[in-house]
């Protein structure tokens, strides 16, 4: 089990070693009650598949999305989900908190 | 993330050194810094702070927004006696996300079945603790009262860098023990180092309260004392 994010770092090289494209996304900011502090990962590949956790579950679908946008055209962006966001409908946070995480392609 | 810096994250953790990954939030541009460069760097107090406290966050510097991701090594405990108290200690330094490693050449105390998922080592201290890298991020318990046993273990600590050194024992014990490190060439600085008796005082009377006390001198220990430090230096 891959159970702190260093160890997800970890797999995020060998995914790239094992010439995979990756992406990481990162909680930089949390207000609230948010469900992982911030520092938390999300490793995702170009297949959409992806290890760890930035939220509860509530919003990892929208930055997988986005992260394979990122694997296409590069660059980094930083996202923001909350309840108040309108976003809310589709990826909201239950708990009422509110994250901001950061996604770069891993180059 | 260039590949060669996540690498280069993952190789310094692996070797328990605590490296900082520099996010410029406005232009993405990063740099790894580790601990031991953290001086060097134009962001070093920020860094060292950060270090310290062991947590990612955003810091500001000259109005831009930076993210630091810091991994610091995973803090450890390293345990000399396979004790009724260290049956207690285990558990609950484990809670609190401590890797645990009980160390004891008595083999009738150093089994598996006395403490379940931990690592148990049925070795004398001195024959293991060289192996095992006493560096900033590990803490010593002394819990075995036998000055055979734990002075071995204790000269080793007070040589080596780690961030907390306790050792159980009443007074008029470790005021003996404190003679004998003056015999091995130790001064008071040094012993000073040592929390002796063992724990915070909460008045503990059984092994669970003693390993709670104990438990919570060491966190003390890990968060606290750094940042006294700093607000003594600001003032």
């Amino acid at each position: 089990m891959l159970a702190s994010d260093d160890d997800i770092l970890l797999q995020a090289q060998a995914w790239k070693e094992a010439g995979r494209s990756v992406a990481i996304a990162t909680v930089i900011e949390t207000w609230g009650s948010a469900p992982r502090p911030v520092g938390s990962h999300l490793v995702i590949d170009g297949d959409g598949l992806f290890l760890g956790s930035v939220s509860g579950g509530c919003v990892e679908g929208d930055v997988v999305t986005e992260a394979m946008d990122v694997i296409e055209v590069g660059g980094s962006r930083t996202l923001e989900f909350g309840v108040a966001d309108e976003t809310a409908w589709r990826a909201g946070l239950s708990c009422g908190g509110r994250i901001k995480v950061y996604v770069e392609r891993l180059d | 993330m260039r590949a060669s810096d996540l690498a280069l994250l993952n190789a310094e953790r692996a070797a328990r050194r605590a490296v900082v990954l520099v996010t410029d939030l406005e232009s993405g541009a990063q740099r790894v810094v580790p601990a031991a460069s953290a001086p060097a760097d134009p962001l070093s107090d920020l860094i060292t702070q950060r270090v310290r406290l062991g947590k990612s966050g955003i810091v500001q510097d000259n109005g831009r927004d930076y993210f630091l991701t810091v991994q610091a090594p995973p803090v450890r405990l390293l345990v000399i006696g396979a004790v009724h108290i260290s049956q207690a200690l285990a558990p609950v330094a484990r809670l609190a996300d401590l890797d645990v490693i009980i160390i004891d050449p008595r083999t009738a105390f150093a089994t598996p079945e006395r403490f379940p998922d931990t690592t148990v080592l049925a070795e004398w201290p001195d024959d293991v603790l060289p192996g095992l890298k006493l560096d900033p991020y590990t803490a010593l318990a002394l819990l075995t009262h036998d000055p055979k046993i734990d002075d071995p273990a204790l000269i080793a600590a007070l040589r080596a860098e780690c961030f907390y050194i306790g050792a159980l024992g009443s007074r008029k014990t470790h005021a003996k023990r404190l003679d004998r490190m003056r015999e091995h060439g130790f001064h008071d600085a040094d012993l000073a180092r040592i929390h002796a008796p063992i724990g915070l005082d909460i008045g503990a009377v059984s092994p669970a309260e003693i390993a709670v006390s104990v438990l919570a001198e060491i966190i003390g220990a890990l968060r606290k004392k750094p940042l006294r430090a700093e607000v003594e230096k600001a003032a």
